[in-house]
């Protein structure tokens, strides 16, 4: 049994938009065939993407904390996606948990975008055919790339290295590590879907200031403390006396 | 949700033709008990079922205008043990086929008497087909309600009451059209029909009313915090990465104002309800067909509106993160 | 997964190749793969072997693909057409033979008469080792890249101090640093490498913190936001250093050594040597370096000795008289008097920033680097011949940009930034700022410009350098009347150290004719009539305004780029560029090389596919044009051709003949065995092939740190031809180049003199040791009417890329809003989404506001360059990045409004010519409902240019192959 999900590192993500266009390049000249772009040069330009960065503000100024957010297809354990697709297009694999589109199967009925709470599947509205994120299946499994490529492009492309991929069901795993250590949480749990796919929170680094850390012994301002010895010109009391 | 025309017409067409088919085969019974007296079979049983049949046909065409490969369509009976669309796709069909044979039966005069009980009442072979029809129908209804009622997280349609209300929306319309298609052929039965159709629509507007009521007061479970885990009682989007919209934005927003879809609201719930009731007993006192046809497109139309608002209304929880361009 | 039947064919038919090359989405420069399928590109991806990014990509880099089959692409060399006016976009296509021909004709009769005529601007740099060698070799001094709008603040304020800067030339050693502090910096600066660090960075537990008006980008990933008030930048980090000073809590054993802080300066107001350093003998020849025969006051002998004495130990603070009765102070209590003013309640009231957090984050600062200190056990020997076991870091590093740079009073902000690392003991050092090689170098860097126009000569290469570095009033290129000789003003006492020379005031000057009208403008790559000019309605009048004879004011203008921009329109000839992916291209070592902290990187593009239409990398047409105007540099000694074109250029061309110096470092000798210097290689381009299109030379470790002062280092560089001297590079704590400039504005200095209007703001800017002032507009406003702050930033997925008109990265960013704080429209009345004018003195835009809590509420500021010109980029008239996008560039003059300094100032900081964009201030208030709901100000529709692509109405793309969707 296993899981193939990612885990989204909002710690450090920056919201470049890296696993956006990376994912769209690699897929729209792969196996789902074009990923199509409306008004590409016109007003209003829209098209499919099987992942989306968004932007939150948590808080009021100046305690204000700006959240880069990206969103794929969330390789629900219990995908509700998957049971009520009338023709089976809509599957989960069993050997890798991955939840795919069967596009010679798929009528566009856009039925299993409704039962997805999280807004992760595309209608390709010249294709007519659901789409969304397959984890990049045509590159995991590909023995023709270098073991370290095979991984979603997304993956691949990320600067900051926010999206870790593997196996959420070995407990040994690096994405199991960092859900278990770093509090990685699902999406919407109140509706049981059980998403493989975890996002860890912002963590904070935060400096402790002792008092006496303030003034050390060794303060440089010390060495400039010039005592100059009393001019000897001047009168002193061996002038006046002799005792 | 962003109300799809396709799907507004399949529901109230097939609604239509159900509810048609199950007054067709309740004015039997009632013949074959002998309240009422027995309809012609060509031109009362037969025409209605064709009428029947006409509306759920008109359905399945509106469907097809809601597939991206219709030509594929056929794939959509192979998931009938879990999805309650597959269910519909095969539900539909058989509705169909029961309506086709009830009315051909009646059309041919295939009707021989299987059973009769103690006290005279026949039961013919047409009401045999018609109870199975009409059994196919409920079943039907229930697929078409649970492809919405199914679907947990759409808390306005995740209850009973959608059930009760498409049944009962369904029936209530296909008994007006009942009525006043008995006003042509069978001007005996205008009484029944007009009658049960506005109990029909009284009852309807009881359950959609309280899911209305329900609606206004439901306490969603998903919130921007649940939606991307973090706990903070002021968090606002700023930019959802697609300034030019997505399908996310174009198939679950409705894109109307406040005002708009209260407007619909009390417009459907004018045009379902009281109107064709008023009508409905106009029509029935002075046995105007005219009138009750009237009563029967002011609910139709109504209904589409009703239909509209039933998708508007509903609050998909993706829309949490698809606030702000 | 089902393969589609469409796509199995086309995999299993298809010839797949990988290349490698240099990405150019951005200024950035990583390494790329590129997948073709039977030769049109598949996939680009960032390549794992490349030292820059080790594998990651942006979203700019990985929608290349969109770049490259851009409809704006443009594939014909284009003449204006009779009859057509500037602007309207009407040209008809000629050949390069002509285009060629006109140039030819029209340059060489310039150069033949008066070389100065003729001015090369170009937007993007790194490619100046080239453009610049060609107009020296034209002999004009009328050359820039954009640095001058851009950040040329960052690089002179940290040069002239440390001798080194941020981005190309040095950055923050965040592998090892415990406490980062990035200060205006934008969305994202630096691109990969920044992002790559700052998350591994966090991972290994350092604190983060981010000062900046507004919290997006890396600075959402701060463990602390502390918002700032534009332009104030400099008060902050100046109450920093009083406060690091007033606790003792600076690096005093690496003042000492590695700082002129304990140096004496003469004190006595009277002195015509007034605040320079009391200097000894030196037993050097004078050179570009630092005799360092200053003065220190020993604290254990107390007298003065000369500085870096055997077993002197100075004292950094005091006041001393010399036996001639001089009296001197060290530097730095000289810095500590300046700074003495600067208190954190007065810092609050500027910054906006609370006192408190003030003293904690300075607090933090002299804690962590004084505390956490970093111990390497490698040895090293000092320029002073000392050996030291071990290299030692304070962990503290900063990150730094055009916020603080583009400010009027941006040079003296980065100054006390650099003061302020060096005091933290952080130059150089592990876990502090880290020099990238060829920096450091000496303070000023050795490059010069002729002093004067007979520098200037027809048929003669330039006297000296476009662009260089003044060491003192001397150096300044101004005629006997103390009048410029560059267009832009560049190196006159309008802007003496303008490194980068001030290509936003080229238009405005030659328009007016001040200080001379050109004739042949040409511009690459830069779009200077819309977001790459201030003022930019004003900009678009100007380049199409005629004298009264009918004839245009800017007689000729000559454009190269790859893309239908805005500034093509105004073009009397457009060249084609290239795109990235269709050219030779080198990051020279010249030039802004991609080196590593740990030693010299450079890289090439080689071309993956061919060039589009007639399209002609811009590099081929300056080997082409220097070749046919016979500038020495391009011909053999009877002038016939010395260059086939560009690659042959780049393996042969040396600095002087025999020097062994060219533009790559890389496999150098007749078979590549040497490195930095050495005869040409035929193989090299093959080699950088072979090598992922990269030079990497892992410097040995004792040569990696504290390179200013390190023998090992600095004779390394000496031998390898990037340094002339291998003297020891002591950080200008004290700047006494700016005392020069102050002393000839008082008159006590020898040689040139600046006009009398100027020397007052000479003698209050050129401060010797950083001060804060308000930036120049602010002071000239009514902030009363006009008192918000008004900012720009580009979004990541567009971070110094020209895009729009990218299909995919135009879905993101399709129009900008202007982010104000909700309080901002509680005050006006206007809410969420309303439609606002945003007016300052100079102009106004109409546009969206757009609330956030994310920024400081005297602040608005908005997505730049997003806004395009109606039907610019090949964009259709209506698209939202005309009719809902806008540029902030509107509101923002060229120029200063005329006060006592004078008139026609430039809109720039008084020392560096540094664009002040960020200084100008405005007002808001809510649209009337019955204004059209689109941005203003709007422009008639471009049309699109022959020779460009068609739009779409909508695409699939796959694999170089388009589905359906033409229009």
């Amino acid at each position: 049994m296993s899981q193939l999900a990612l885990v989204i590192d909002l710690n450090v993500c920056v919201g470049c938009s890296a696993c956006v266009t990376s994912c769209k390049e690699w897929n729209t000249s792969g196996p789902a065939g074009f990923m199509s772009d409306d008004n590409p040069y016109g007003k209003e330009p829209t098209g499919t993407f099987f992942n989306r960065v968004q932007t939150y503000e948590v808080g009021c100024f100046p305690n204000t904390e700006t959240i880069h957010f990206p969103k794929s297809c969330l390789h629900c354990e219990d995908a509700p996606c998957v049971p009520v697709c009338p023709t089976g297009a809509s599957y989960k694999r069993e050997e890798d948990g991955i939840v795919l589109v069967d596009y010679d199967k798929c009528i566009g009925c856009k039925y299993c975008s409704w039962a997805c709470p999280y807004g992760a599947r595309e209608f390709d509205e010249h294709q007519k055919v659901m789409k969304k994120c397959t984890l990049c299946v045509d590159r995991i499994y590909d023995q023709s790339l270098p073991e370290t490529e095979r991984k979603p492009a997304c993956v691949l492309s990320c600067p900051t290295s926010a999206r870790l991929f593997g196996d959420v069901e070995d407990p040994e795993s690096e994405v199991s590590v960092a859900i278990r250590e770093e509090g990685g949480y699902q999406l919407m749990p109140e509706w049981g879907t059980k998403p493989s796919n975890h996002y860890l929170p912002r963590r904070k680094t935060r400096l402790h200031i002792h008092e006496d850390e303030l003034v050390r012994a060794d303060n440089p301002l010390k060495k400039e403390e010039r005592q100059p010895s009393a001019p000897v010109d001047e009168p002193t009391l061996d002038d006046s006396t002799s005792w | 949700m962003h109300p799809a025309f396709s799907v507004i017409f399949l529901t109230t067409l097939i609604g239509v033709g159900q509810g048609l088919f199950l007054a067709l085969f309740t004015g039997q019974s009632y013949a074959a008990a002998q309240f009422l007296p027995a309809q012609n079979g060509t031109g009362f049983f037969a025409m209605g079922s064709l009428i029947a049949l006409l509306f759920l046909i008109g359905g399945l065409i509106s469907s097809i205008f809601h597939l991206g490969h219709p030509e594929r369509a056929w794939r959509a009976a192979t998931k009938w043990r879990t999805s309650w669309l597959s269910r519909e796709v095969l539900a539909l069909p058989v509705v169909m086929f029961f309506v086709f044979v009830y009315g051909l039966m009646h059309y041919m005069n295939w009707d021989m008497v299987i059973f009769v009980t103690s006290t005279g009442v026949k039961f013919n072979l047409s009401l045999l087909v018609g109870a199975v029809g009409a059994a196919a129908v409920f079943i039907l209804f229930l697929c078409t309600a649970m492809i919405y009622a199914a679907i947990k997280f759409l808390q306005e349609w995740s209850n009973p009451l959608t059930i009760v209300n498409y049944i009962l929306l369904g029936t209530a319309s296909g008994f007006t059209l009942a009525a006043a298609f008995s006003s042509y052929t069978a001007p005996d039965l205008i009484r029944f029909f007009s009658v049960w159709a506005i109990i029909i629509t009284v009852m309807a507007f009881v359950s959609r009313s309280a899911s209305l009521i329900r609606n206004a007061r439901i306490k969603y479970k998903s919130s921007i915090q649940t939606a991307i885990g973090v706990r903070h009682n002021q968090i606002v989007q700023n930019a959802q990465g697609a300034m030019g919209g997505s399908y996310n934005t174009r198939e679950y927003f409705h894109g109307k104002t406040a005002i708009f879809l209260k407007s619909i609201k009390w417009l459907f719930m004018m045009l379902v309800f009281p109107v064709p009731i008023i009508l409905l007993s106009s029509g029935m006192d002075d046995n105007n067909g005219a009138v009750l046809l009237a009563a029967f497109m002011v609910q139709y139309v109504g209904l589409l509106a009703e239909r509209w608002f039933f998708f508007a209304q509903a609050n998909h929880p993706q829309n949490i993160y698809y606030q702000t361009v | 997964m089902n393969y589609s039947p469409e796509s199995e064919q086309m995999n299993v038919n298809s010839r797949i190749e990988v290349k490698n090359t240099t990405c150019y989405m951005c200024a950035c420069r990583c390494g790329i793969r590129v997948t073709l399928r039977d030769g049109e590109v598949r996939y680009i991806q960032g390549n794992p072997e490349h030292p820059l990014n080790q594998g990651v990509i942006c979203a700019k880099g990985a929608s290349g693909i969109m770049k490259q089959y851009s409809p704006a692409r443009l594939t014909k060399p284009l003449l204006r057409k009779q009859g057509a006016d500037r602007g309207d976009a009407q040209f008809e296509e000629i050949s390069w033979d002509k285009a060629f021909g006109l140039m030819e004709e029209r340059l060489s009769h310039l150069r033949a008469t008066d070389p100065k005529k003729f001015a090369l601007f170009t937007g993007r740099d790194q490619m100046q080792a080239l453009t610049g060698l060609f107009a020296k070799q034209f002999g004009t001094p009328n050359y820039a890249a954009h640095g001058g709008f851009c950040s040329v603040n960052m690089a002179t304020g940290m040069i002239y101090t440390i001798g080194g800067s941020f981005w190309e030339f040095g950055g923050p050693d965040l592998d090892r640093s415990k406490l980062f502090i990035m200060i205006g910096t934008a969305e994202d600066h630096h691109s990969n490498p920044m992002k790559m660090a700052l998350s591994k960075f966090k991972r290994n537990g350092g604190r983060f913190i981010s000062i900046n008006p507004v919290r997006t980008g890396y600075s959402a990933i701060a463990d602390e936001w502390i918002p700032i008030k534009p332009g104030t930048d400099g008060a902050l980090i100046l109450c920093l250093i009083r406060e690091l000073i007033a606790q003792g809590l600076y690096d005093r054993d690496f003042l000492v050594q590695y700082s002129n802080s304990a140096q004496l300066i003469n004190t006595d107001e009277a002195s015509d040597e007034h605040g320079l350093f009391i200097r000894t003998e030196s037993d050097k020849e004078p050179g570009c370096f630092d005799p360092m025969n200053e003065l220190w006051w020993d604290r254990h002998t107390d007298a003065a000795v000369k500085t870096h004495t055997e077993g002197a130990d100075p004292f950094l603070m005091g006041e001393f008289k010399l036996e001639d009765g001089t009296s001197v102070k060290p530097a730095f209590q000289l810095l500590k008097d300046q700074v003495e003013e600067y208190t954190p309640e007065w810092a609050e009231n500027v910054t906006g920033i609370p006192a408190e957090t003030i003293r904690r984050l300075a607090h933090e600062m002299g804690i962590t680097a004084r505390d956490e200190k970093i111990e390497l056990p490698i040895a090293w020997t000092d320029a002073w011949g000392k050996e030291h076991d071990t290299i030692t870091g304070n962990p503290v590093a900063f990150h730094s940009m055009r916020g603080t740079a583009a400010h009027s009073n941006g040079f003296q902000t980065i100054r006390a930034l650099a003061i302020l690392m060096s005091i933290l003991g952080t130059i150089d050092r592990p876990g502090g700022f880290r020099h990238k090689a060829p920096f450091p170098r000496p303070i000023p860097p050795c490059a010069k410009t002729p002093k004067g126009p007979e520098g200037v000569n027809p048929n003669t290469p330039l006297g000296g350098m476009p662009l260089g570095w003044p060491a003192d009033p001397n150096d300044l290129f101004v005629d006997e009347n103390q009048k410029p000789v560059r267009i832009d003003k560049a190196f006159s006492w309008e802007f003496p150290l303008s490194a980068h020379g001030l290509m936003h005031n080229v238009i405005t000057n030659a328009w007016r004719g001040d200080p001379y009208q050109l004739d042949t403008l040409m511009i690459f790559m830069a779009n200077m009539a819309w977001n790459s000019s201030m003022n930019t309605s004003e900009v678009r009048k100007m380049l199409n305004d005629k004298d009264e004879n009918g004839e245009y004011k800017i007689p000729f203008i000559i454009v190269a780029d790859a893309f239908q921009s805005e500034m093509t329109a105004y073009g009397d000839l457009i060249l084609p560029d290239t795109t990235y992916l269709e050219r030779h291209d080198v990051m020279s070592m010249l030039d802004r090389p991609i080196s590593e902290y740990d030693g010299p990187v450079d890289s090439v593009r080689i071309p993956v596919v061919p060039p589009k239409g007639d399209c002609k990398p811009f590099q081929e047409v300056l080997i082409e044009m220097g070749s046919r105007l016979k500038l020495p540099a391009f011909v053999k000694e009877g002038g016939e051709r010395k260059f086939r074109d560009y690659p042959d250029f780049i393996v042969n061309y040396e600095t002087e003949p025999g020097s062994g110096i060219g533009f790559l470092a890389g496999w150098r000798g007749k078979g590549g065995e040497k490195f930095m210097k050495g005869e040409p290689n035929p193989n090299q381009w093959e080699m950088y092939e072979k090598n992922n299109c990269v030079y990497q030379y892992h410097l040995p470790k004792s040569y990696q740190y504290m390179r200013n002062w390190n023998m090992g280092y600095l004779r390394w560089a000496q031998d390898h031809r990037l340094t002339r001297y291998a003297e020891p590079i002591n950080i200008h704590i004290y700047s006494e180049v700016l005392q020069k400039f102050r002393l000839a504005a008082q008159g006590k200095y020898p040689g040139k003199q600046p006009p009398q209007h100027l020397r007052k703001r000479i003698e209050e800017h050129f401060n010797p040791l950083p001060f804060y002032s308000e930036p120049l507009e602010a002071q000239l406003t009514d902030k009363q009417k006009y008192p918000l702050n008004a900012l720009t930033q580009r979004p990541m997925a567009m971070y110094h890329s020209w895009d729009s008109q990218n299909a995919w990265l135009r879905q993101i960013h399709a129009h900008n809003y202007m982010h104000v704080h909700p309080s901002l429209g509680a005050l006006h009345g206007f809410g969420d989404g309303d439609w606002i004018w945003v007016e300052s003195m100079h102009g106004k835009v109409r546009c969206m506001a757009r609330f956030s809590e994310a920024v400081e509420p005297g602040t608005i500021w908005t997505w730049n360059a997003v806004g395009k010109a109606s039907g610019a980029w090949n964009l259709e008239g209506d698209a939202n990045e005309s009719r809902k996008g806008f540029l902030l560039n509107h509101l923002i003059a060229e120029e200063l409004p005329a006060h006592d300094a004078g008139e026609h100032l430039s809109n720039s900081d008084p020392i560096t010519g540094q664009a002040g964009w960020y200084d100008v201030r405005v007002r808001v208030y809510k649209a009337r409902d019955d204004e059209p709901k689109e941005t203003w100000p709007q422009f008639d529709t471009m049309p699109a240019l022959p020779g460009t692509g068609k739009r779409r109405s909508w695409q699939g793309f796959f694999a170089g192959m388009f589905t359906k969707g033409d229009q």
